[in-house]
């Protein structure tokens, strides 16, 4: 084998992000796919993806996080499952040391993570709102008809940017439709619409929080032209959008896997790419023990069971 | 008299020791689950805070076994949980159920009050007859404060996960059987031993963290996704800023002998930051954190439900208590769709966090 390194894979609500980094932390592949409501096959699609670039690589460890970094993890065999929160951070001051601040905005989440001196000392998400979040962009973007790659760009464009209440999805969509039907141009209404987003999260997410330089911005949403641009005049500062800020997740999770391998002996527990082809499978039911009536999660590989999670009680928990 | 009132936590086992020692006839809601809530959150006005609809859920579920009188208490605001009472009663008469619904109303130093309102529950007894009863309910909510308390201790040094969360339950089914103080005692000693007995040694310092907020939030598991055991069983000495059997001792025992002063410690506490009573547990929520600061804890993390006036405030204020005493505070909404998931990544994340400035300050 030429060489090796470490795979990470963030597998969230809109997308499944996976990397390869060699042992010096520098990316060699990474694969950015739709999560489509299915995460087994999403992931298994993204492993096949990168079996070109890691045929002649040893992995050494395997990170996994986003919101379904557990059933990733049992899938893959990984060494590390890790919050997504933590996994940014790493990633952005991996990318950016020294960053003080770093913006994510993914496909459900929001977040705000406040560091100083490379570590984390604040964060917060969105509790009950998904405004402004990539799922809202986009489907605002199909309204439009415009691709959603697009979208930010057309705010750019802008002359006189209209304003739109941002404090909630649907008042937003009702009053850009009003700003469209009243005539408005389309780039002012879209970047009315960036403000708005922006107002909203700094306001809801950001609140109470020093938001000082450098300020990263990653996730899905910072592909957006004009929500960089929003943010950049709200905050008069510059705001960097890293390489690679749409898979930073991934990046993160490769990097703690990294050093948790560093400071563990033995074999990484990484089932190999072979093992993507198995047939994984989950189940569900009620357990009828108590009247909690939890909802158990069965994870078969080739109908073996492999985990089992979801009671309260923890009594399905062990195989 | 079928009676019966809203769980919080384990205290029903001490209510019904008290109330069935007074010969009353108990019948308690169930243990909240997932139907409670759907019950709840059906028959509740969509912006009312989650213990209004989880109180719906086991007044409903207890009227279906039998119950034919609800016991609540009241409040003087501002929040709103004063208003609760007569709400859930014409929510519940809305839905055609024949009761009698007791709001038992805070004392402010009427003893008579209070005399009239219990005699309007039990009944004429002989005074004897209540030392008696208050005696058992007494002696069974404090173990059981008691065994809480222990479990925070010892779960981060637990043997395998959730064997000191098995052995509290076991402990807590001693004390509800128990018919004596002495009894209660006597179980409050053994389940100690049991739950001291699963645990390894250890002096490996583990991360402290404070759990404040909302009375309700902090002391009923199934509403906070059992944040205490989570933590727990994450490595972290967990410390609860309430114990009903103190808050009782403040509110109800202080409140209606006036003899003693009401301890004024809260208040002082958050003085530089909140000066005001602003109802529930907001002076509190601001007076532990700042507590828990000085005593040299690793992190707070509020509790509160959505829409929570007095919890808003509070949580407005903690950035700034912060930054001033250098202790990470985060603050966890809840509400009927809090689902564990995302519960469970922010307390990670925040582990993380209290983690990585130790490891800095090192």
């Amino acid at each position: 084998m030429a060489s090796s390194g470490y795979l990470g894979v963030d597998v969230g609500s809109v997308s499944t992000n996976l990397v390869l980094i060699d042992e010096a932390g520098v990316l060699k592949e990474k694969i950015y796919l739709r999560t489509q409501g299915d995460p087994i096959g999403a992931v298994k699609e993204g492993m096949r993806h990168l079996v070109p670039c890691a045929r002649d690589m040893e992995i050494l460890g395997v990170g996994t996080s986003g919101s379904g970094r557990k059933l990733a993890g049992v899938i893959l065999g990984a060494d590390c499952i890790k919050n997504e929160i933590t996994a940014h951070a790493v990633a952005a001051n991996y990318k950016v040391p020294g960053v003080q601040t770093v913006i994510e905005i993914g496909g459900q989440d929001s977040k705000i993570i406040i560091l100083r001196q490379g570590v984390v000392i604040d964060f917060a998400m969105n509790t009950v709102c998904a405004a402004g979040t990539g799922s809202f962009l986009e489907q605002q973007a199909a309204r439009l008809g415009i691709a959603i790659d697009e979208f930010g760009k057309l705010a750019l464009g802008a002359v006189a940017p209209v304003r739109i209440a941002g404090r909630c999805a649907v008042f937003a969509e009702s009053d850009m439709i009003h700003k469209q039907q009243m005539g408005h141009r389309i780039e002012d209404i879209i970047s009315g619409l960036c403000d708005a987003l922006v107002r909203n999260y700094l306001n809801n997410v950001g609140k109470g929080k020093v938001i000082k330089p450098p300020i990263v911005f990653q996730g899905g949403v910072a592909a957006n032209a004009g929500m960089k641009a929003a943010f950049e005049k709200e905050l008069g500062t510059q705001v960097v959008v890293p390489e690679h800020y749409d898979v930073m997740g991934a990046l993160g999770a490769a990097l703690v896997a990294a050093e948790e391998r560093r400071r563990k002996d033995g074999q990484s527990k990484f089932r190999g790419f072979e093992a993507v082809d198995r047939d994984y499978a989950t189940r569900t039911f009620e357990c009828k023990g108590c009247s909690n009536l939890c909802e158990i999660v069965n994870i078969t590989m080739d109908h073996e069971t492999i985990a089992r999670w979801g009671s309260r009680c923890g009594k399905w928990d062990s195989l | 008299m079928k009676l019966t009132f809203a769980r919080l936590g384990n205290s029903h086992i001490a209510g019904k020791a008290l109330l069935e020692a007074l010969g009353i006839d108990v019948v308690l809601p169930p243990p909240p689950t997932k139907r409670t809530m759907s019950l709840g959150s059906l028959h509740s006005p969509e912006f009312a805070c989650l213990p209004l609809k989880v109180n719906i859920g086991n007044y409903l579920e207890a009227l279906e076994k039998g119950a034919d009188t609800i016991v609540m208490v009241g409040g003087i605001g501002p929040c709103r949980l004063g208003l609760y009472g007569e709400v859930q009663r014409q929510i519940l008469e809305g839905l055609g159920y024949d009761f009698k619904m007791i709001v038992v109303e805070p004392p402010q130093g009427r003893l008579d009050h209070v005399i009239r309102q219990l005699r309007e529950i039990t009944g004429a007894q002989p005074v004897t007859q209540y030392i008696r009863a208050g005696h058992i309910g007494w002696s069974k909510l404090t173990a059981i404060d008691a065994l809480e308390k222990l479990a925070l201790e010892l779960r981060p040094f637990e043997e395998s996960r959730g064997c000191v969360s098995s052995a509290l339950e076991a402990a807590l089914k001693c004390i509800d059987e128990a018919d004596s103080p002495k009894a209660v005692a006597f179980a409050l000693e053994n389940g100690k031993e049991a739950m001291k007995s699963v645990c390894r040694k250890t002096d490996s310092k583990k991360p402290r963290i404070g759990i404040v907020g909302e009375v309700f939030m902090v002391l009923e598991p199934f509403v906070n996704c059992e944040i205490e055991k989570c933590l727990g069983e994450m490595g972290v000495l967990v410390y609860r800023s309430i114990y009903l059997s103190d808050w009782i001792v403040e509110h109800v025992v202080k409140d209606a002998f006036r003899i003693f002063r009401k301890s004024k410690l809260p208040y002082e506490l958050a003085k530089p930051y909140l000066c005001h009573f602003v109802g529930g547990h907001g002076v509190e929520t601001i007076a532990s954190t700042v507590d828990y600061a000085r005593q040299g804890l690793d992190g707070v993390i509020q509790v509160a439900p959505f829409t929570c006036m007095p919890e808003i405030i509070a949580q407005d204020l903690l950035p700034t208590v912060s930054r001033d005493l250098g202790i990470p505070v985060m603050t966890l909404v809840f509400d009927e769709h809090s689902s564990g998931t995302g519960v469970l990544t922010r307390l990670e994340a925040f582990i993380d966090l209290v983690q990585m400035s130790r490891r800095a300050r090192r």
